[in-house]
């Protein structure tokens, strides 16, 4: 008894090294936040980074579905679309009546506007589960976006709702018309929402949610409804979505159907499941690799977006715990420090992939040109090589190399998993 | 006014079969391997394109075997190379498997073919017209399809109740296990049936290609309704699939010709809205608007009154 | 004659045009520790399933403590203080043991849903896990995800996600299939404890874990109880024996 007293006693100072040891991760996000654009100053790099930090929101509201609560949807960009409009629609109307209200709190607007939203649909999709509930929020978000066609009033038609941010209630002398200002605002309001999405994860509730993914039925059996569950958090994550689209509206200025489209839904899905939808951080590092890759690849290719369907498909097939999932299985190894024996099996995979990659690219492109670009020549410039898809060579070397690649792949494959194996026994061992 | 009601009937009709086409393959892909097919408008585009490829090749009636052969056989292929290494990382993974594959086929199409319409022609020997009912022409093609459509459904319906296949396919689609237990190759089984829906699929295609547009947006604009008919119908009900695709097919080809707008209905009675306000806008869209969301709305009308769909019993 | 814990009037139950439970009868009065018996098909989990809320019966009512809950949902059934566990291991897989555990015990409070307030700050909660997690003796296994654990492990488990919301009714369906005889005694010594002061209602095929632990015994066969009577009753029965156990008595 006199034992737990004194440790009881001892606890005040040492309480504050362990909140900072939990704590601590958010410091350094913070600081890594505010550092960032002394390092990347460009404007592209600016704006690429705002892109990210909405995107990050976005993808966390999404996971907050179905990583934590094993439901799929495919419509949630409503909700991103609906917080955007509401909050378009509000900035006019404050800026027309000169209210005091500055811009940063806009995204609650948003936020507000998607709770309400998830909470009119989710009533309704949360009655399901599974492939039905998939299929639910499918319809609800065709539903939305045909009505955005119909109700041009409110979501302006084809050219959308236009706006002007730098016209609002100047706080501190701040009237958000530089990028960089705007990214400060947008990684205010991540941070903000990255915790709190993390400490959900740390409630009763949060608990509850990764019960009934992971066994809806047993859930009901001792006392815990599973609608109520997925219902909170449908409307959870349509908050979340609705700040993202808040912030979106108040980075482009200008907010159109595209917003609220299966488009769009499409790639929160994408970021989310590439990033790892079984651990916290996977939707943000898919966030930063999609947003990253969007911009980056429509300047190389034109057909970036089938790119992005296979890279999703090889994902689903060979990672399915994406990215995060990934590094995780590494992590044990990096603490055992056997990490070094898989150096060898993954080059050989990765160099097998690589040319496998590189053939499959060259014919996709030569194709793409061939059949709808015949009218631009029939020469394209590729990895800083002028391929002509009239002459057969480079059709050969590619098939070549994709066949080639790819059989080695396949022999690669089973020796860089069974090196994974054998080294996580062996930190198994030594731990 | 009973020409329209003929007509339209005639129409409905036509869409519902065609869309039971399409959701019959998709129910017995979904109620045997758990999986909803997200990429089956896909096919059902696939079928499309092809036949018109291969019409102007070898003409139409070669390619309305041909094509979905061919489809099949990628159905298959992708089956047995992709959907079945992904099911062990479960039903969440299938699904977004066949969300990836939907997307990748609508790029490629694209690609290919290019965004625009093609132009896919009725054929020749069909391109007249039928008969007349008062004064509007029913072309023969329609007929075509309609007749085509309903004999594939007896087709599927004789071989599934009364051949050893078919008893086959029926036990393996509620329990794989056994069925492989006393011998028989289910994987292959599965292979057979995945291939034998997108088939399904692509003959709808094929067929409806030259009556409505052909175009890589096919896949974009069937695929939501198609997925609302079976959670409507109820999953992995033939039956509940038959009677949505007949109700959405014959209330959207009803809707479409009706001109009327709530706001015509509250001017009947002697009041007007202000057009520029959002209650007044939203009164002055005609039901031939709204159409195409008329398979969501009821949607949500059934989720309200019935959740597991019309027959359904499955909670997925 | 106080009201049974659990009552079963008239209850049938057909599946299409078959028929699983044909007219049972049954009322465990408060404290009884029942168990149901019977060959494989006779209905014992169609009767769990009945009663826990799983399934609807075709015609009949059930009443826990004097109140209709006939056709009412699982977690209401829950709520009223009856707990059940599975036959074939329903666990949460992937989480983990003390995970399991909690979950079952949040499922218990009004605070379930609360998503305001972090979890460890509930210190009623962590303390009842502990002692659930000793109970069944799997602390060794806290964080071990559920799914990995071993059959006899998760047989533990299941009992422990039963008994953790504190339910004054336990219902167990074959605790104890596939353990060894080691393993059986330790479950039976665990059931024991857990049911002192609870109503237990239990299916099992173990004859001798029935005798050694039931009051009263009642003898399922094709979806009607043909016997319902103390254990040394039923082992001189005729028509049990001639049912069930055989010729020769057990």
């Amino acid at each position: 008894m006199t034992e737990v007293a004194a440790t009881r006693a001892a606890t005040p100072a040492w309480s504050w090294l362990a909140a900072l040891r939990r704590h601590g991760l958010w410091l350094v996000a913070a600081l890594l936040l505010s550092g960032l654009p002394l390092v990347f100053r460009s404007g592209t790099a600016l704006t690429m980074m705002s892109l990210m930090g909405i995107m990050i929101i976005f993808s966390l509201s999404y996971n907050i579905l179905l990583g934590q609560t094993g439901l799929l949807s495919f419509g949630h960009a409503v909700y991103y679309g609906l917080g955007a409009f509401f909050v378009v629609h509000a900035m006019n109307a404050i800026i027309r009546a000169k209210l005091p209200i500055p811009l940063p709190v806009m995204p609650l607007i948003g936020g507000t506007a998607g709770l309400a939203f998830a909470v009119i649909f989710g009533s309704v999709s949360t009655r399901r589960g599974g492939t039905a509930f998939a299929m639910i929020t499918l319809g609800l978000a065709e539903l939305v976006a045909s009505s955005s066609l119909i109700l041009r009033g409110f979501f302006g038609g084809e050219e959308g709702i236009t706006t002007n941010r730098t016209r609002l209630f100047r706080l501190f002398d701040w009237n958000f018309g530089p990028q960089v200002q705007i990214y400060y605002l947008i990684a205010a309001w991540c941070l903000i929402s990255m915790i709190a999405m993390y400490a959900l994860t740390r409630t009763p509730f949060g608990r509850m949610c990764n019960a009934v993914r992971e066994n809806p039925e047993r859930i009901e059996f001792i006392g815990c409804s599973r609608t109520m569950v997925r219902f909170i958090a449908f409307c959870l994550a349509g908050f979340f979505a609705g700040i993202a689209g808040g912030l979106a509206a108040v980075n482009f200025e200008i907010v159109n159907a595209s917003y609220l489209g299966l488009q769009q839904s499409g790639i929160v899905l994408f970021a989310a499941y590439i990033g790892g939808i079984g651990h916290f951080i996977g939707p943000v590092l898919g966030a930063i690799l999609v947003t990253y890759l969007q911009i980056m690849l429509s300047d190389v290719t034109v057909i970036w977006q089938l790119y992005f369907g296979l890279m999703f498909i090889v994902v689903v097939m060979f990672a399915p715990g994406g990215l995060a999932g990934l590094l995780m299985m590494h992590v044990p190894l990096v603490r055992a420090r056997v990490l070094h024996l898989l150096m060898v099996p993954y080059a050989l995979l990765l160099a097998a992939a690589s040319i496998a990659g590189v053939g499959a690219i060259v014919i996709v492109e030569l194709t793409y040109r061939l059949t709808v670009k015949a009218t631009e020549g029939t020469v394209i410039r590729l990895f800083g090589i002028s391929l002509d898809t009239e002459s057969a060579w480079p059709w050969l070397l590619a098939a070549a190399l994709a066949a080639g690649g790819g059989f080695l792949t396949h022999a690669a494959w089973p020796l860089a998993a069974r090196a994974l194996s054998d080294a996580t026994a062996h930190a198994g061992e030594r731990s | 006014m009973l020409e329209l009601t003929l007509i339209s009937t005639l129409n409905g009709v036509l869409f519902g079969m065609l869309l039971f086409l399409m959701a019959s393959g998709l129910t017995l892909i979904f109620s045997m391997m758990g999986v909803l097919n997200f990429a089956h408008a896909s096919f059902y585009m696939l079928g499309a394109f092809f036949g018109f490829q291969i019409s102007r090749y070898i003409g139409f009636w070669p390619a309305l075997v041909v094509a979905p052969l061919m489809v099949g056989v990628i159905g298959a292929l992708v089956e047995r190379y992709g959907l079945r290494n992904v099911h062990r990382h479960g039903h969440v993974a299938e699904l977004l498997f066949t969300f990836g594959l939907a997307f990748v086929i609508e790029e490629v199409v694209q690609m290919i073919w290019g965004k625009a319409p093609v132009d896919y022609r009725v054929p020749s020997l069909l391109d007249f017209t039928a008969f007349t009912v008062l004064s509007t022409n029913y072309p023969a093609y329609k007929l075509f399809m309609l007749l085509i459509s309903m004999g594939i459904f007896m087709v599927l319906l004789a071989v599934l109740t009364r051949t050893r296949i078919g008893l086959i396919i029926k036990a393996s689609l509620s329990h794989p296990n056994m069925v492989a237990m006393l011998g028989h190759n289910v994987p292959r089984v599965f292979m057979l049936v995945f291939g034998l829906g997108c088939a399904l699929a692509a003959v709808a295609g094929v067929i409806a290609g030259p009556a409505l547009v052909t175009q890589s947006n096919m896949a974009g604009l069937l695929g939501p309704i198609l997925f609302v008919i079976v959670v409507v119908g109820g999953l992995g009900s033939l039956p509940g699939a038959f009677v949505a695709s007949l109700l959405i097919g014959l209330m959207q080809t009803f809707a479409v010709s009706v001109n009327a707008s709530l706001a015509d209905l509250v001017g009947a009675l002697g009041l007007t809205l202000d057009a520029r306000s959002p209650f007044g806008e939203l009164a002055n869209v005609t039901v031939a608007q709204i159409a195409p969301v008329i398979p969501y709305l009821l949607l949500v009308l059934i989720l309200m009154l019935r959740p597991t769909g019309l027959f359904g019993t499955r909670e997925t | 004659m106080s009201t049974p814990v659990i009552e079963l009037v008239s209850i049938h139950k057909s599946f299409g045009r078959t028929q699983i439970i044909r007219g049972v009868d049954l009322a465990v009065p408060r404290g009884e520790r029942h168990a149901i018996i019977g060959p494989n098909g006779a209905g014992k989990s169609t009767l769990f399933n009945l009663i826990s809320g799983r399934l609807k019966p075709t015609a009949g009512a059930i009443r826990l403590d004097g109140a209709d809950v006939t056709g009412a949902k699982p977690q209401e059934i829950n709520r009223r203080g009856l707990a059940r566990s599975f036959q074939i291991t329903n666990v949460f897989p992937r989480l983990s043991v003390w995970e399991n555990i909690r979950c079952a015990v949040l499922g218990s409070l009004p605070y379930k849903y609360a998503f305001w307030h972090g979890i460890e700050s509930l210190a009623g909660v962590k303390e009842r896990t502990g002692h659930i997690l000793h109970e069944i003796n799997l602390v060794g296994r806290r964080d071990t995800q559920a799914g990995v654990l071993t059959y006899a492990e998760q047989r533990a488990l299941e009992i422990g996600i039963t008994i953790a919301g504190g339910a004054g009714i336990i219902l167990l369906d074959e605790p104890t299939a596939g353990m060894s005889r080691r393993e059986a005694e330790h479950a039976v010594a665990l059931i024991r404890k857990i049911s002192a002061g609870r109503t237990l209602v239990i299916i099992e095929h173990d004859m001798g874990v029935v005798f050694d632990l039931a009051d009263r015994i009642s003898v399922l066969v094709y979806g009607q109880i043909i016997a319902s009577d103390a254990p040394a009753r039923i082992k001189a029965n005729p028509a049990v024996q001639q049912a069930y156990l055989g010729t020769a008595a057990a």
